[in-house]
């Protein structure tokens, strides 16, 4: 009987296999990598402020005294107002590109709006400050006229015209991400089934109420998807923020006129004068703070998504 | 009736009001767009001139041009390009062919995608943290290390995407030859996803043109001719960053004319890439 | 030869076998065209459909039926390059005329399509959200709606514990049978059924055919398969279609047993098709 061939083992699957495999790995220890570093160059600020870095308004260099709170707050502040802004925008976008648009603009329409989201950030800070901060400022203060009266929302309305400040830099914020969350919104709404929204139209909803109630359920782990990346841009954004922010570490007032601090700009602005000691620690443990803020979105936008399929049953 | 003819009109109402919001949402976005692309090219374009081309930056109240910025800038993407992909590549294969349903496989993707995500400005203080900081210097050579890990993400997730495109129809008729299976991938399965792979690799080098922040801690700047990757050298967005925050007016001048030649270059790189991928994906 | 087929169309004298009542024609296509484009889907079509009768469109792989089906509900209106010409009369109204409320149109003429199509919704949802559109109901007027609808498609029991869960839960004939529910929850005069059966397994598929023999007491059904047995099963008249034409159509027996075409007798014993 002839014996069956014992498999050769061949040389190059074995390399190619493994060398695909480290590189894998090597994608692997690069978060490790990074967290582990950023808690090393954070540790003379970690061990000497403690937890109570977080919510400290300091920041005096000279006398070596730092907190978090102020580049915290404006980090949280304009990714806030970028999303109050950018999601109903992003929205409506898509539901013109989809529903509204004729077919033959559909196509440069699209791509318009990736070409804004291509458009590098530095550049969206620079035109921020040259172009748009003058003319905000005098748009100020019609906003602190109008919008400014109205009890207790009004206190975010007022001040100085000074044209950049949070306010600024979060309407840059959502020009910025609104290209990134209507493509998605605009692909997931695309691949809705036909029939599905037929069966709507076919008991005689308007294209609203087509919308609405039956693709956006349809789509919402897409959408939120869609929107948790905005988030994590315009948290993590630094160009267009530094430009238009103010670089400002204090908070005098609730006011949105008010110039600050964002987590990023106080790292374009300082690092490189940082002199090494407690001052480059504690930046270095901003960034840390940022890392760990992304992340918690991404987890709990994860989580957030786990949950909805499973709420459908035989899922979406 | 009534009642339902009031409903009916309520409800046409509600629907002409939302479509009539989204076309506003629309013209919202495009007069930004406009805006900024028109600002761009018309500021831009005035400090054009061929000594932006063949002069050095020079300091505030003489005149002067991107240079060393413009070759530093090449050399830096370039370079970043160079390292980053083939290790992107060789990942992004992983975990399309060996990686599917293996824990490897599963935690990369996870990572990967947290990875993309991340800010840019943390790579910038990674690299610092484990290199500057370790060499006693910024250099151009660490700035090719934060650019490059900020390629490999993407890199990985666009090259996997494609490749899980490949139909197995096409995998399987390779084995069926008798080839193996690095014979495959490498000769077919990559092979036919190319101008995917490749658009991947250009939307990359989109991306790192425009970076500034991870270039703030690392590669910095440098005011003179220097292609000593040891040393600071100069590019493009550092350079604009201080030009354009500075109240000095030839700076400024010179920082959107570095803009204008950026966004040129990366709304060019994204046009071919979607236009390259167009194409092949068409035939 | 397109005026061939006034034949055997409807007078109002002709009674229905089943109840010996006179028939009233509900729906009507005179000299109806349509159109993809520059492509001539339909061709002259003159067709009356009854009220209260089951009617089946059969014939090959795109003949048109599924076409002619969805011109009665105006669905073709979501996409430019289609559109039709001609008259189609609904209870003496020519609703192609563009003057007409079209949602209001749907809400008359229900649909139900190939595949199971539920809202991603709670299963009451799906029921209440067309009711919702045209009438408010009370809390109790609506759960009785509901109820009457889950009833009528004789998926009631099945569910009445479950109503807070997802539509989409359900199995493949349960989730028919809710899409069935949800098109007679509105109590629409018409109910198109497009295929209806042609993703269920065929247990289910036997449910609903009993479900639509009942439901023609209350509603005018016009029925799209491709299984003729289906319609020799179910329907009281059938229509043949080829190529955008219709052959012929006349009551069901007849159109079976003895054909008057001999292009229908060749698709009905199996000749082509």
């Amino acid at each position: 009987m002839p014996a069956i061939a014992r498999p050769k083992r061949n040389l190059g699957d074995w390399v190619f296999f493994n060398l695909t495999r480290l590189f894998a790995l090597l994608t692997l220890l690069m978060l490790g990598g990074i967290i582990a570093s950023l808690v090393y160059g954070a540790w003379p600020a970690l061990e000497h402020f403690g937890i109570g870095f977080l919510w400290s308004g300091d920041w005096n260099p000279p006398m070596d005294k730092f907190g978090a709170l102020i580049p915290i707050y404006g980090t949280l502040v304009t990714s806030l107002i970028a999303l109050v802004i950018a999601v109903p925008v992003s929205f409506g976008i898509a539901l013109f590109l989809t529903e509204l648009s004729p077919a033959w603009l559909r196509r440069p329409l699209g791509i318009a709006v990736e070409l804004l989201a291509g458009i590098p950030s530095i550049v969206y800070g620079m035109w921020g400050l040259l172009v748009f901060a003058p003319l905000f400022s005098e748009l100020q203060p019609l906003l602190a006229s109008s919008l400014g009266i109205v009890p207790l929302l009004g206190k975010l309305f007022r001040g100085p015209p000074l044209g950049i400040g949070l306010l600024t830099a979060g309407i840059i914020l959502a020009i910025m991400i609104i290209p990134f969350i209507a493509s998605v919104m605009r692909d997931v709404f695309e691949v809705t089934p036909a029939m599905l929204k037929e069966s709507a139209y076919g008991v005689g909803a308007t294209t609203w109420e087509v919308v609405w109630n039956v693709v956006l359920p349809y789509t919402k782990v897409g959408v939120i998807g869609g929107i948790m990346l905005g988030l994590g841009r315009a948290l993590g954004e630094t160009m267009a923020v530094t430009f238009v922010i103010g670089n400002t570490s204090s908070i005098n007032s609730s006011s949105l006129f008010e110039p600050g601090n964002s987590i990023t700009s106080v790292l374009a602005n300082e690092f490189s004068e940082a002199t090494p000691g407690l001052y480059t620690a504690s930046l270095v443990e901003l960034g840390l703070i940022l890392f760990l803020i992304t992340l918690t979105v991404l987890v709990f936008s994860k989580l957030l998504l786990l949950r909805l399929t499973r709420q459908e049953g035989r899922g979406t | 009736m009534t009642a339902s003819l009031n409903l009916r009109r309520q409800r046409q109402l509600i629907n002409r009001v939302a479509l009539t919001m989204s076309l506003l949402a629309m013209s919202f976005g495009l007069v930004w767009l406009i805006w900024i692309l028109v600002d761009v090219f018309h500021l831009g374009m005035s400090g054009l001139s061929l000594k932006l081309f063949t002069e050095m930056t020079p300091p505030p109240g003489s005149s002067g041009g991107l240079l060393n910025a413009i070759v530093g800038s090449l050399i830096l993407v370039s370079l970043a390009t160079l390292l980053g992909t083939p290790i992107g590549i060789m990942a992004g294969i992983y975990l399309a062919e060996y990686g599917q349903h293996t824990w490897l496989g599963h935690t990369t993707r996870f990572i990967n995608g947290i990875l993309l995500s991340a800010p840019s400005i943390v790579i910038g203080l990674f690299v610092y943290a484990v290199y500057v900081a370790k060499m006693g210097r910024f250099s151009g050579f660490s700035g090719v290390i934060a650019l490059a890990l900020l390629v490999i993400p993407v890199v990985v997730s666009t090259t996997e995407n494609m490749l899980k495109l490949v139909p197995n129809s096409l995998r399987e008729a390779v084995f069926a030859l008798g080839a193996s299976k690095w014979v495959v991938i490498s000769k077919v399965t990559l092979r036919a996803s190319t101008a995917g792979v490749i658009t991947g690799i250009l939307l990359a080098v989109a991306r790192i043109s425009g970076e500034t922040a991870p270039l703030l801690f690392t590669a910095l700047s440098n005011q003179f001719w220097s292609v000593d990757l040891n040393q600071p050298i100069a590019n493009l967005p550092v350079t604009i960053f201080k030009f354009a925050m500075s109240p000095f007016k030839d700076w400024q001048e010179i920082a959107w004319a570095g803009v204008f030649l950026i966004t040129l270059g990366v709304l060019g790189l994204n046009i071919l890439a979607r236009v390259l991928f167009r194409q092949k994906h068409r035939s | 030869m397109h005026q061939a087929q006034a034949e055997p169309l409807s007078r109002v004298s002709e009674t229905s076998e089943q109840t010996g009542a006179a028939l009233r024609t509900q729906i009507t296509f005179s000299n109806f065209n349509f159109y993809y484009g520059k492509y001539h889907a339909l061709k002259n079509i003159n067709l009356d459909i009854y009220h209260s009768q089951v009617t089946a469109f059969i014939g090959p792989s795109g003949c048109g039926k599924s076409t002619l089906l969805r011109t009665m509900n105006r669905m073709y209106d979501l996409y430019p390059e289609q559109r039709a010409e001609g008259e189609l009369l609904l209870d003496g109204e020519n609703i192609l005329d563009k003057k007409i409320d079209i949602n209001h149109l749907r809400a008359r003429i229900g649909m139900v399509f190939q595949k199971p199509t539920p809202f991603p919704m709670a299963i009451y949802d799906n029921i209440a959200f067309g009711v919702n559109l045209q009438e408010r109901l009370s809390r109790s007027a609506m759960d009785d709606r509901v109820e009457w609808a889950l009833r009528k498609a004789a998926l009631w029991d099945e569910v009445k514990d479950i109503l807070k869960q997802s539509g989409m839960s359900l199995s493949g004939g349960q989730q028919q049978r809710l899409c069935i529910a949800r098109g007679i929850a509105v109590k629409p005069e018409v109910l198109l059924l497009d295929e209806p059966t042609s993703a269920l397994d065929p247990i289910s598929t036997m449910r609903i055919e009993e479900l639509i023999s009942e439901l023609r007491q209350d509603f005018t059904i016009v029925i799209v398969t491709h299984n003729m047995q289906q319609a020799a099963r179910i329907s009281d008249y059938t229509a043949y279609m080829y190529l955008g034409e219709m052959i012929e159509y006349g009551v069901t027996d007849q159109v079976f047993i003895k054909p008057q075409k001999k292009a229908t007798e060749d698709y009905i014993t199996g000749r082509f098709g």
